[in-house]
């Protein structure tokens, strides 16, 4: 048992990846000596040397590309994008070759290759550094998308994600990289990638977040509490697949849903959450799905960002709202 | 700023201009359009009377290849084709100088590379007919998918060599181990950013591949000179390796220049740009027009090149052919038209539910129900499935 901050059970986990398997390599700009501008790869490459933890040129395509060739070879390639705003060079190698190998060579190349994403803003970044995409991944037949949420998600889903033969794209909240601490039994059996899960119970109304947003809404049920209200709260952790499981249980006991994100509500996570919701427990519902997440706009300039990004009072204005139908 | 204009250079524009059709004095060369056997102080092999009968038919045969898919296209049986006629001599060189162990990233036109790598040319019609991506497994003849994005298979082959050597497959001196990759391209494809990243990174990580390029003077449209200020086997030493140019109608130059890259990356020096300097007689594909954008006088210097005749005219002047084998390569190529135009027809169209097939190494479960819910939408029609 020991007791980390995301940053170090993303790094505990890699390491883990890395000793169970000499086919998992590291690589990106900046994670070797470094460690990565986070310091998530601290420490790796000094222990599995060069070939295994590589610098890469500054070239997004070019590491997911390369990444892709070593895949085909046998390798199991774990790539870290600097920034969620510097994926978009590589987007072309994600969406058009990553997701497309297994399908279109009938099984032949699969790619077991995750691509870590440090994503979402409320770091007091300047501009493309604190973008949400994953829709644009989520949205692309081929790969899978998950967020981790808290260190000891972090530790599993990493290691997981590596060993899925799947491509995974894996995002991780910068915000809560050093943030919040948990306890962490390596000994204990992790629950599946690929699954949502209640991280609190609750009777009046279901929150659905991931990622950066599960923090806000924890706070959000706390403070709803307070009022009497009660709040189910649901860490989604994986974007495609979505396990809606949990969340149709969820809203057939409570009759109300809020998705919360910091992504561009339009055609975002939120939409999907409530398109699936209404298919399936539309005589369950007391009110109709609300969304709460960044507006339709450019990430904004950071001394504005606490505007755009959803937190606890946007959150319980929503759910008030939805209370009130 | 009075600072002269030769400070900067020569105009580069000049430079390269005149050297357009005869591909300037650095062109590598083993056999003259007309035939002669010719001589090269770096590039240079002895070749065996098999080996060049060799050569001829697979060039023959590709050529055969290719008509019968022009023609199957045609026919509305290929709903495109990407033609390679006149590039013959450039994929055979390059093909017949890889070694079993090595790996090729083909782009969509590589119909001879395939042919060397023991590739059914049967398999490669179905892309173009619509009933696949790719039929042949390219863990078989280590011989990638065709890729249709342009470029993005160069950055595949480096991390591909990169792999090698993790595997620690270079530089042993074992012929059997040691492998290298060839990632082929055209000249359209220099200009896009993963060449070039492809190129940075092999550099940076001295990996085992050979970056192929056929310059084939036309990106659909586009001539040469809207992709590069300088020919283009001279970039290569902005990244730090070398960079040939060989005459890529001349199978001899192709192979002899192909094989000393490959074997330069299999012992662990790193990276080489070949560029084949070659016409593309044909359309881009079958859907192009080239009559709107080339001078029919430049298709007509270059039939004078042709990789074929200048092949045959030597076998034939140096009693290495006679008109009987040339007569019973005929019925071969006759056999393998005859044979492509019927498999052709034959090629099954995909079942409905194959469309889900594949999606995922582990299908989800959203996909699965997507799957059922077809099927189950299909069994409502009379022999839907």
């Amino acid at each position: 048992m020991s007791r980390i901050t995301l940053a170090k059970g993303l790094n505990a986990g890699l390491r883990k990846a890395m000793e169970d398997d000499p086919k998992v390599l590291v690589m990106g700009e900046d994670v070797g000596k470094l460690g990565g501008v986070f310091r998530i790869t601290d420490g790796l490459q000094k222990d599995f040397g060069e070939d295994r933890v590589i610098d890469s040129p500054l070239a997004e395509s070019g590491i997911v590309g390369t990444a892709v060739g070593l895949a085909l070879r046998g390798y199991r390639p774990v790539v870290e994008i600097q920034f969620d705003g510097f994926v978009y060079p590589a987007y072309d190698q994600i969406v058009c070759q990553v997701a497309k190998m297994h399908y279109r060579s009938r099984g032949r190349s699969p790619m077991p290759m995750v691509i870590r994403i440090p994503f979402g803003g409320g770091i007091g970044a300047v501009e493309h550094h604190s973008e949400s995409p994953e829709a644009q991944f989520a949205h692309t037949p081929g790969l899978k998308v998950v967020a981790c949420s808290n260190p000891v998600d972090g530790y599993w889903m990493i290691q997981q994600a590596i060993a899925s033969d799947d491509p995974v794209v894996f995002l991780e909240p910068k915000r809560q990289y050093h943030a919040d601490k948990a306890d962490l039994d390596e000994t204990a059996t992790p629950e599946p990638l690929f699954t949502s899960r209640v991280v609190r119970r609750g009777t009046d109304a279901t929150v659905v977040a991931y990622g950066p947003t599960v923090k806000t809404a924890m706070a959000a049920a706390e403070a709803a509490a307070t009022d009497g209200t009660s709040l189910e709260v649901i860490d989604l952790r994986t974007l495609s697949p979505l396990d809606m499981g949990p969340v149709l249980e969820s809203v057939r006991r409570t009759g109300r849903l809020v998705v919360c994100h910091e992504a561009h509500v339009n055609l975002g996570m939120g939409a999907e959450v409530a398109a699936r919701v209404t298919e399936e427990c539309f005589y369950s519902l007391e009110a109709p799905v609300l969304r709460v997440g960044g507006f339709d706009t450019p990430y904004p300039a950071s001394r504005i960002e606490e505007d755009f990004l959803p937190d606890l009072d946007r959150l319980l204005d929503a759910v008030d709202r939805s209370l009130a139908f | 700023m009075s600072q002269s204009r030769e400070a900067f250079g020569p105009d580069l524009v000049e430079v390269f201009g005149p050297s357009q059709r005869d591909g300037g004095p650095d062109l590598v060369q083993l056999l003259t359009p007309e035939g002669e056997r010719t001589h090269h102080p770096e590039f240079d092999l002895d070749f065996s009377g098999d080996q060049l009968r060799g050569f001829y038919r697979d060039m023959v045969l590709t050529r055969r290849i290719d008509t019968e898919a022009t023609a199957l296209q045609r026919h509305g049986e290929l709903g495109i084709w990407a033609q390679l006629l006149g590039q013959e001599a450039a994929q055979i060189g390059a093909g017949r100088a890889l070694r079993p162990q090595d790996y090729v990233f083909p782009t969509y036109r590589e119909h001879g590379v395939a042919w060397c790598r023991g590739v059914d040319p049967l398999d490669l019609l179905g892309l173009f007919r619509g009933v696949d991506h790719g039929a042949w497994d390219p863990r078989e003849n280590n011989f990638g998918l065709y890729t249709i994005v342009i470029g993005a298979q160069a950055l595949h082959a480096t991390g591909y060599a990169m792999g090698i050597q993790r595997d620690g497959a270079v530089g042993t001196g074992d012929p059997d181990r040691d492998a290298a990759v060839v990632a082929h391209f055209g000249d359209g494809a220099s200009s896009q950013g993963d060449v070039n990243e492809a190129f940075i990174f092999a550099a940076s990580y001295n990996a085992p591949v050979v970056f192929f390029c056929q310059n084939n003077q036309w990106a659909i449209s586009e001539p040469i000179e809207r992709q590069s200020r300088i020919p283009l086997y001279q970039r290569a030493l902005g990244f730090g390796f070398p960079g040939v140019r060989v005459d890529g109608n001349d199978v001899l130059a192709t192979y002899a220049v192909t094989q000393a890259a490959l074997q330069r990356a299999r012992e662990g020096s790193g990276p080489t740009l070949v560029e084949a300097y070659t016409y593309r007689m044909g359309a881009h594909t079958t859907t192009d027009d080239p009559t709107r954008y080339r001078l029919s006088d430049d298709v007509e210097h270059w039939k004078l090149k042709d990789p074929i005749a200048r092949l045959e005219v030597y076998l034939r002047r140096n009693g290495l052919v006679d008109d009987d084998f040339v007569a019973d390569l005929k019925v071969e190529a006759d056999a393998l038209g005859h044979r492509l135009r019927e498999g052709c027809k034959a090629l099954a169209d995909p079942k409905a539910l194959d469309l889900f097939a594949h999606v995922y190494a582990e299908e989800t479960e959203e996909l699965r129900h997507q799957r059922e819910g077809y099927a189950a939408y299909l069994d409502t029609f009379e022999g839907a499935r």
